[in-house]
């Protein structure tokens, strides 16, 4: 085992939770829980796996909590080595104090990733695990938790495997033809090696597409609401946070600047970014609100462009609308609750239209419906089978399988020599090991052995 | 006590001979010690030297100052360039070889050595002493002292020949096999296993109707091996071709429960690659029929080798199935077929240098590594040589990288992967194949064969020579311009309008053209010896990939760089699992790179291995 100091840091997120736990891995975690933790019954050493109430005391025999503790001997722990995880209760302070009573006692504070790290250096994650990890620990809802779990299972090695295994197949029939003669293999038929790896690449091309879905899932959808001043987009914002947190008043332009909330809608991560009004101002601070809600508009993953129902559009409403791409917008046709004077027709490019009162606080199911709908639209079904890639490294790999499939696509079209367009597939191979592992020559003769009467 | 020698070399086969030869010529004291005299450089199985991916080696030996390649250009009576519609880097020359003349040819050429004595004797036991080898001692009872051995046993060591169901003790047909060395090895340490291999009957040439059979002729212009052979003169002689058939199947399929493979009568592992005509029919019966080259032994040899039906069933089957074939009908066989089992010597056991880790001084070499074919053999036998000499004279081990030769990728992989079955030469286990050329191999690997002193003088001034004039050619063609006006040129090239003109080498990278095309435009390119035309036109014609493939080089050598150092504790990398670990400390690599090729050692413990050894 390697000689590691002790670590020690909080591993619930921030915040007022209820309960968080700390965690401490490393040969002292052990030494450093005993110094602090009492309980009634008295013992000497911990049993393993074992969950044990006690109280947590300071140096100077102050009582800081009640206080869980398990013990995790090594190696079965998660960083493989001794590891103790205290839950306390949660709360900035008292987390705060519990890690200050660890750290005075020795333990160093984890950097960030460090206990995967470890468990990584420790044998108990591979790469790839150790990366959806990461994505577990950073996913902030439901789905994109189940992105990164199925990665954990090995989705995406599954599906790159297969990728793998067509391009040995290719490459056993090439350099069968490149080691041995032809009255022992036969003759080769370029075509019929190509077409497969033809459609294989399409379907790398949008698995590796798939990345930005999963970057989406990970770091979460912009949405941004825009609309003239005064139209409602900060009431619409509040009633989707379900708290007032923008700033609501009848004076036009009271949003100067833009507002971004992170929420779950639909069990998507969400960004949701309130933009100031559109309309012409000579007001120097709110232009610059204009300008970035125009700028922002671009960005957007999707846009709620919020008019007001009960009265005609206006100037404003227009230029606002000419911000908005009509594929990536939501019409939210707000003051539902009044009598409707708006004309459709109007707004007949765009094919979303949801009635909604953000007052009453009415609609905003089907508008989540209708978001819901155009997020699993653009997202899971771009890669097929509903799998996405979310790790750079793996977009990357792809990519250069890619690259080296459409240089081997070309060194057939100019009839390169087979042992050229052979360098193509190994690379090709090569790039996809960088997540399934190396193909060794040997595994390509292997399969030449079995597939051909070879020798003589 | 016998004389005292500076290397002895044991065993006087295609290793053997290169071994001896290579200490000797690097001024050290050689002894080579064989079984039997008459056998020096004998071919067991077919007489052909060369072949895809092993005519690589046998330039790569001649490049470094070996005899392989003048021995077959000597003695070679059908020579014939291989994979010619394939491309520039797969090609790969072949010869048929007299097998008399090759084996007799060598022997004049280790007898007429200086510093190098070859005797009869069979080794039983080494002499070591404090864990470093001192000398050999014979059955005799002759003691012989030297500072290194190499070992270059090939078969003999428990050789135990099977023909049908009947199997007797022997190292080669007609020849005994050692006795009592590979246990002696074992005592001393050594992991000792078993393979097979096997080799066709042979046939009289006067009882086979060859005016029934397609025959195939050698090359009209014979291009030598080696670069020290000016013109191959000798007439040269055709093999012909025949085909094995259903009824052929049939008579083998009858004969299997005799076979000594089928009843489990034989424990050791074949080649796969090379194997029996019974294997190819029960493996593959959905195969019509087998190839059969009918090679000729010799100028004045009655015997034929029947290249495709390695077998050992019993003689009469022999007999039946090759009867059954067109040409064959009324063949008579001179010599059985027969498969041979033999005790090898796990390679993983060894240095890259080939020296063994368990005894300081001692290097194994050719078919004792678990190899098969003389090339391979030949290669080895010649780097073991060269390190036990360097040894000697207190200089640093070569080691060849994979990059840099075939012979570099035999050894890392028999060092790293050890040797299952027998293990063979083949173009797709070299990585870096588009630069590993026959034509370049003097590029890659002279200059190393001059700096440990084994390619003479003469050899280097001729080589330096050559490079100078690929320089020159190159620059020719850089600067060569064919102008926009220069109609006449454009039109016997059949070019579009060159608008700013072209240089040689842009024209040379169309598909269309040849250098012989151009050489009209700069006469003194003609001049120049087809060798270095045909590299210039391979290094134009080809460069995108060239670049490519130098650049995963790049890559590659980072790795290799990364220098593990000596008796680096594994056990103290808990985070690595048992097994991992134990196979990192059986190998012992010498750099990151070698540890990520031993088998079963995961990416994530070369990344593991990576963070410890940059801290």
């Amino acid at each position: 085992m390697l000689t590691l100091d002790t670590i020690v840091a909080p591993v619930t997120p921030p915040g007022e939770g209820g309960v968080a736990i700390v965690r401490l891995s490393g040969p002292q975690a052990f030494t450093y829980l005993k110094k602090s933790f009492r309980s009634k019954t008295k013992r000497k050493e911990f049993e393993s796996h074992r969950l044990y109430y006690g109280q947590l005391f300071n140096a100077d025999e102050v009582r800081l909590d009640e206080v869980l503790a398990v013990v995790m001997r090594s190696p079965r722990s998660y960083t493989g080595e001794d590891v103790v995880e205290v839950h306390c209760h949660g709360g900035i302070q008292l987390v705060r104090s519990v890690l200050d009573l660890f750290l005075s006692a020795g333990a160093r504070m984890a950097t960030p990733g460090e206990f995967t790290q470890r468990a990584f250096l420790n044998g108990r994650l591979d790469l790839s695990q150790a990366e959806a990890v990461v994505d577990v620990i950073k996913a902030r809802s439901e789905r994109s938790g189940q992105v990164a779990l199925d990665q954990l299972e090995g989705q995406l090695s599954r599906k790159i495997y297969r990728y793998s295994d067509q391009l040995k197949s290719a490459l056993a029939l090439l350099e069968a033809h490149i080691d041995f003669p032809d009255d022992e293999v036969g003759s080769l038929d370029l075509t019929s090696l190509v077409e497969p790896i033809h459609a294989q690449v399409d379907e790398m091309v949008a698995l590796a597409s798939s990345f930005d879905v999963g970057r989406v899932l990970r770091e979460g959808v912009s949405i941004l609401i825009l609309g003239r001043p005064n139209v409602g987009k900060s009431s619409l914002m509040n009633a989707l946070l379900g708290e007032s947190r923008a700033i609501v008043t009848d004076v036009a332009g009271t949003t100067r600047d833009t507002l971004e909330e992170p929420l779950v809608l639909a069990g998507f991560p969400v960004r949701l970014i309130d933009a100031a009004g559109v309309r012409e101002t000579d007001d120097p601070v709110e232009k610059e609100g204009v300008r970035r809600a125009s700028s922002k508009a671009r960005s957007a993953d999707l846009i709620l462009l919020v008019v007001d129902g009960s009265t005609p559009l206006s100037a404003e409403d227009r230029l606002a609308i000419g911000q908005c791409q009509v594929d990536k917008t939501i019409v939210v046709v707000n003051k539902s609750d009044q009598p409707q004077c708006i004309d459709h027709g109007q707004l007949a490019e765009f094919s979303h239209k949801v009635p909604v009162s953000a007052k009453q606080i009415t609609g905003l199911d089907s508008l989540c419906t209708v978001i819901a709908e155009r997020l699993g639209q653009d997202s899971l079904s771009a890669a097929g089978e509903g799998f996405v890639v979310t790790e750079k490294r793996h977009k990357d790999a792809l990519l250069r399988a890619i690259a080296s499939l459409n240089a081997f696509f070309e060194g057939v079209r100019v009839s390169a020599p087979y042992e050229c367009l052979a360098m193509d597939l190994r690379e090709g191979l090569n790039s996809l090991g960088l997540i399934t592992g190396e193909t060794t020559p040997d595994e390509i003769l292997d399969q030449i052995f079995s597939r051909f009467c070879i020798g003589k | 006590m016998g004389e005292k020698y500076d290397v002895i070399v044991v065993g006087a086969g295609h290793a053997g001979c290169e071994a001896a030869l290579a200490v000797a010529r690097m001024g050290c004291r050689a002894l080579l010690l064989t079984l039997n005299l008459d056998a020096v450089a004998q071919m067991s199985c077919n007489p052909a030297i060369g072949g895809l991916a092993k005519g690589h080696l046998v330039r790569e030996i001649d490049a470094l100052g070996g005899e392989m390649a003048r021995n077959i250009d000597a003695t070679g009576i059908q020579f014939r360039l291989l994979n010619t519609k394939k491309g520039p880097a797969v090609r790969a020359s072949r010869a048929q070889a007299d097998r008399d003349l090759y084996r007799a040819r060598m022997k004049q050429v280790v007898e007429a050595q200086p510093g190098l004595d070859l005797k009869q004797g069979q080794v039983v036991r080494l002499l070591v002493e404090g864990g470093r080898v001192t000398g050999v001692e014979t059955r005799d009872g002759l003691l012989f002292e030297s500072l290194a051995v190499v070992l270059t046993t090939g078969t003999f060591m428990r050789g135990l020949i099977h023909v049908g169901l009947v199997n007797y003790p022997g190292g080669r047909a007609g020849e005994p096999p050692s006795e009592g060395l590979s246990d002696h090895l074992r005592e001393l340490g050594f992991m000792v296993g078993r393979l097979k291999t096997g080799t066709p009957p042979r046939l009289a040439a006067e009882t086979i109707d060859f005016s029934a059979l397609e025959a195939q002729p050698g090359d009209d212009s014979p291009q030598p091996f080696s670069a020290d052979t000016e013109l191959i003169d000798r007439p040269q002689v055709p093999c012909h071709i025949t085909y094995t058939n259903e009824k052929t199947h049939e008579v083998i399929r009858g004969g299997l429960d005799r076979s000594p493979l089928y009843s489990g009568v034989i424990e050791g592992v074949g080649p796969r690659y090379c194997p029996s005509i019974e294997d190819k029919v029960v493996r593959f019966p959905e195969k019509e029929q087998h190839q059969i080259f009918l090679e000729p032994e010799g100028l004045t040899s009655g015997e034929i080798y029947p290249n495709g039906v390695s077998t050992s069933l019993p003689v009469d089957v022999q007999l039946d199935y090759l009867r059954t074939m067109k040409g064959l009908e009324k063949v008579e066989i001179m010599r059985p077929g027969y498969a041979i089992e033999y005790d090898y010597v796990d390679p993983i056991q060894l240095h890259p240098s080939l020296e063994t880790k368990l005894v300081n001084g001692l290097y194994h070499a050719g078919q004792v590594n678990g190899t098969s074919g003389y090339e391979e053999a030949a290669g080895q036998g010649l780097m073991a040589g060269i390190n036990a000499a360097l040894q000697i004279q207190g200089r640093e081990p070569v080691v060849i990288g994979r990059e840099q030769g075939y012979l570099g990728v035999l050894i890392d992989d028999l060092v790293n992967l050890g040797a299952k079955e027998p293990y063979r030469m083949f173009t797709s286990r070299a990585e870096y194949r588009l630069l590993l050329r026959e034509d370049n191999a003097d590029q890659r690997l002279s200059p190393l064969g001059y700096e440990v002193g084994l390619l003479p003088e003469e050899r280097w001034l001729r080589f330096s020579a050559k490079l100078a004039s690929l320089e020159e050619g190159r620059e020719r063609l850089r600067v060569t311009r064919i102008s926009p006006g220069n109609q006449e040129a454009i039109k016997r090239l059949g070019l579009p309008d060159l608008k700013n003109g072209a240089s040689l080498e842009e024209l040379l990278r169309r598909p269309e053209l040849k250098l012989a095309d151009l050489e009209f435009l700069d006469p003194w390119l003609a001049g120049l010896s087809s060798e270095v035309r045909h590299e210039l036109e391979t290094e134009v014609k080809y460069a995108g990939y060239i670049r490519r493939q130098r650049e995963q080089v790049e890559r590659f050598r980072r790795l290799e760089d990364l220098v593990i150092p000596a008796g680096f504790d594994y056990g103290s990398v808990g985070s690595l699992s048992a097994e991992v670990r134990e196979k990192l400390m059986n190998v012992a690599p010498r750099t990151l790179g070698q540890a990520g090729r031993i088998p079963g050692v995961t990416p994530a413990a070369i990344a593991i291995l990576s963070v410890i050894l940059k801290r």
